[in-house]
């Protein structure tokens, strides 16, 4: 069906005398929840020594199909097969036990325990302390992902917590590795190693199944993808033969619209933060010194890994920490002492990343919580008591105006799925035209579809005059979307530089590298 | 022979705390914070005593105290995690009605007096000894054997131990169980071995400084049994200022045990989050888990 990029041969003998090059097979998988069909009649084949990526939007069900691979959920119908024999694994162990390892989207790693305990966790009859720590050791430098054993997980970065999720799964010989979504926190350098060790792996004979959303990753380095779109196999193709519009077209079942940047001039300065330094948070980084100027209609991208002073900086310019008089003014006029809702009544808006909990209250009505920011600039109360009929309006307008998916305004925030959650505060902060905005992470863990409309969305303000700010470490995102581009690493701001021209090597660069990689391995 | 006799004082007062505390932290290293102790405490400590009255037999009574404390946690246990009841309230209300029910069954032992309890190696009674065991003994298990880590995994991050196949539900049964035995025990020593008779509500707080004992211990049996024999000295300490008739109310002396283990241990944890080391809360602490299959 798919071709093999790595050339390697891999046919195994299975004993009656017939060659298989099938080691992993789906047929008719289906399982519903409440209310939803998460999977309905997937089938799809893995061969062995293949790189084979999930695709699809959120909700497609690509998380609850690795889920029925890996024995966390029962499938309702449908059957599985490994190397052969029928797979229908009763939970994890089981799986693991028939050889299939998951390294999973959000890290299932224990923060308090050291990198040998977390590994030992995972597997189902470890070896003495002393031998562990040793094969650790060893396999973890034979793929180039070094780590040491004793050391605390908490301490560990984004990228060596994932090497602990590898090396864990390889101590158990698998036969078939899920990744979910591995890149989403990675520097492009540390990605890059991700994938030098994924095609070790394959050429060992490892097939690999790889969940992402991001299409140039899958383009250039799987060798065959399976597309999902609400929970049923769109089609089967070889991602390389394929451009990007096309492959995302499968995915939404429409043509993506393609983000337009025309249409906008950068006119007078309007958002100014000088000499920014803060304390850190109880996990963050102190600012130093950080200033930037934002004129209407521009965009400026600040890109990093997170923890590297994002939040801060969000925090210092939306009002959270005040600073000294000077570090903050909008047109002018120093709001550095000033609060959020002063802030936002001057018409400087924010919209933190964390959107359960930072940016929405999740056990609140959408209408409450567009109430939240949304009182004074869309004068939703009178008199000191809320217009509900106003601040309903306003909730149905964001919801209309985003595509978010939601029964009604009345619904709890909690109850959106992300993406969907995440249209809703976004368009809850440019549906108040603001004079500037700052973003942190806008389309994280946002389907395809929604991420441009996101995109689209922020374009179009910068458009209508506003300064906006978008933080991220999505650096496809920054380029499409920034005009000036700056790195936020380690608590420093780098001076921006326009976009045009730029690569993403630079960028990366300028992020300050691999965190910790081994530099001989990236020149190797 | 004085130091030894105020030694095994120490010891005695000490105890009940203990094994209270060791039991909460096993509990709350499973990631369940039940704030039931006293509860549990002062329903082993009638049980025990009316075992043991009835049987003549202290060890009986300490069975059966472990079994009361045992039972009344498994109550809080199927709130919790199955019904996912608030652990806080529940908790709270796991010690009210330990009170209660005490109050209520144990009218008839008023004024009874219990068996006298068999010595031990050195004069130490052999619960004292058990005790003085179980620290290492907790601490080899949740830092060196398999079913600890395991313990450890699902209190510090239930949503990943239950992805890597672990059963969260379990593991918390068996530590609330746990936890509820050895809070009975405690409780059954102070009506069998201390006070020696029953009389209502006579645990007197002991599970509350329990708790605080184990957090300020950081999780850990060593800082735990640090915290039990600070409360012991001063206790025993303040018993013999009473009996020399120093010039302090005795409310005040009463209270001091209460008041310098709090004291101390708050300084310590202090200077242990000052220097950025010591225990840290297990990450999944008192938040209730549901899992969606």
């Amino acid at each position: 069906m798919c071709e093999r990029r790595n050339r390697l041969t891999y046919e195994k003998d299975n004993g009656d005398g017939v060659t298989t090059s099938e080691l992993f097979r789906a047929e008719g998988l289906a399982k519903s929840y409440p209310g939803v069909r998460a999977n309905d009649n997937v089938s799809f084949s893995v061969a062995p020594g293949e790189i084979h990526a999930l695709l699809g939007e959120n909700g497609a069900g690509k998380s609850t199909l690795v889920k029925m691979i890996y024995g966390l959920v029962r499938p309702d119908q449908g059957r599985m097969s490994l190397g052969g024999q029928p797979h229908a694994p009763a939970d994890p162990r089981a799986a693991r036990a028939s050889g299939v390892g998951m390294v999973f989207q959000h890290f299932s790693l224990f923060d308090a325990l050291t990198v040998a305990e977390n590994i030992a966790l995972g597997m189902d009859a470890p070896p003495p302390r002393a031998d562990l720590s040793r094969r650790i050791t060893e396999v973890s430098a034979a793929y180039g992902l070094p780590l040491n054993p004793a050391r605390r997980v908490a301490s560990l970065s984004a990228g060596e917590r994932q090497r602990v999720e590898i090396v864990r799964c390889l101590l158990g010989n698998p036969r078939l590795l899920i990744m979910d979504e591995p890149t989403s926190v990675l520097t492009p350098q540390e990605a890059e190693i991700l994938f030098a060790t994924l095609r070790q792996l394959a050429a060992q004979g490892t097939a690999i199944l790889y969940i992402s959303h991001k299409l140039d990753e899958i383009r250039s380095h799987c060798d065959c993808a399976t597309i999902l779109r609400q929970g049923r196999v769109v089609g089967t193709v070889n991602p390389a033969q394929h451009s990007a519009r096309e492959l995302a077209a499968m995915m939404v079942g429409a043509e993506m619209r393609l983000v337009d940047r025309s249409g906008r001039q950068a006119g007078e300065v309007v958002l100014t933060a000088a000499g920014l330094t803060s304390a850190a948070g109880l996990e963050g980084t102190a600012l130093k010194d950080v200033g930037f100027q934002v004129r209407a209609g521009e965009i400026l991208g600040i890109g990093g890994v997170a923890g590297n002073g994002q939040e801060e900086l969000i925090a210092a310019l939306s009002g959270e920490t005040t600073g000294r008089p000077g570090t903050v003014a909008l047109d002018g006029r120093d709001l550095s002492a000033e609060g959020p809702e002063a802030r936002r009544r001057a018409g400087l808006l924010a919209a933190p990343e964390d959107r359960l909990g930072h940016a929405a209250v999740p056990d609140m009505s959408l209408t409450e919580n567009a109430i939240l920011t949304g009182a004074t600039r869309q004068g939703l109360q009178k008199h000191g008591v809320i217009d509900h009929r106003a601040a309903r309006s306003f909730a149905e307008k964001i919801i209309a105006a985003f595509d978010v998916r939601t029964p009604g305004p009345g619904t709890a925030a909690g109850a959106l799925s992300g993406g969907n959650l995440q249209k809703y505060v976004i368009g809850r902060e440019i549906l108040q035209e603001p004079r500037a905005l700052v973003v942190n992470q806008p389309t994280w863990g946002v389907d395809a579809g929604a991420a441009a409309a996101i995109r689209q969305a922020l374009l179009d303000l910068a458009g209508r005059g506003a300064a906006v700010v978008v933080i991220s470490q999505d650096l496809d995102e920054l380029l499409e979307l920034s005009d000036r581009f700056a790195a936020l690493n380690n608590g420093v701001l780098s001076a921006p530089v326009p976009t045009e021209g730029l690569t993403l090597e630079q960028v990366g660069l300028m992020l300050g590298g691999a965190h910790g990689m081994e530099v001989a391995h990236v020149a190797a | 022979m004085m130091e030894w006799t105020t030694l095994l004082l120490l010891l005695s007062a000490a105890t009940p705390i203990l094994f209270a505390a060791l039991g909460e932290a096993v509990a709350e290293r499973s990631g369940v914070l039940n704030l039931g102790v006293e509860g549990m405490m002062i329903t082993g400590a009638l049980a025990g005593f009316a075992a043991a009255h009835a049987t003549g037999s202290p060890m009986v009574g300490f069975v059966a105290g472990a079994l009361a404390g045992a039972a009344l946690s498994l109550i809080f246990a199927v709130l919790t995690q199955y019904l996912l009841t608030n652990q806080v309230a529940t908790g709270l209300a796991l010690t009210m009605f330990g009170l209660g029910l005490t109050a209520m069954f144990g009218k008839p032992y008023e004024g009874v007096k219990a068996p006298s309890m068999p010595g031990g190696p050195l004069g130490i009674n052999w619960v004292i000894w058990l005790g003085l065991i179980l620290v290492p003994v907790i601490w080899l298990v949740l830092n060196r054997t398999r079913p600890g880590l395991i313990l450890r995994g699902v209190g510090e991050n239930h949503e990943a131990a239950h992805a890597l196949g672990y059963k969260v539900r379990g593991v918390r049964m068996a530590a609330i169980a746990i936890g509820g035995a050895l809070a009975g025990i405690g409780g059954a020593y102070v009506s069998i071995a201390t006070v020696l008779q029953w009389t209502e509500g006579m645990t007197a707080g002991a599970g509350w400084i329990a708790l605080a004992i184990v957090v300020f211990a950081g999780w850990s049996p060593w800082g735990v049994l640090a915290g039990a024999w600070l409360f012991g000295g001063v206790t025993v300490l303040q018993l013999r200022l009473q009996a020399a008739g120093v010039a302090v109310p005795v409310q005040l002396l009463s209270m001091a045990p209460y008041l310098a283990t709090i004291i101390v241990l708050v300084i310590i944890s202090a200077r242990h989050k000052y220097a950025g080391g010591g225990g840290t809360a297990p990450g999944s602490l008192g938040r209730p888990f549901h899992a969606l299959r």
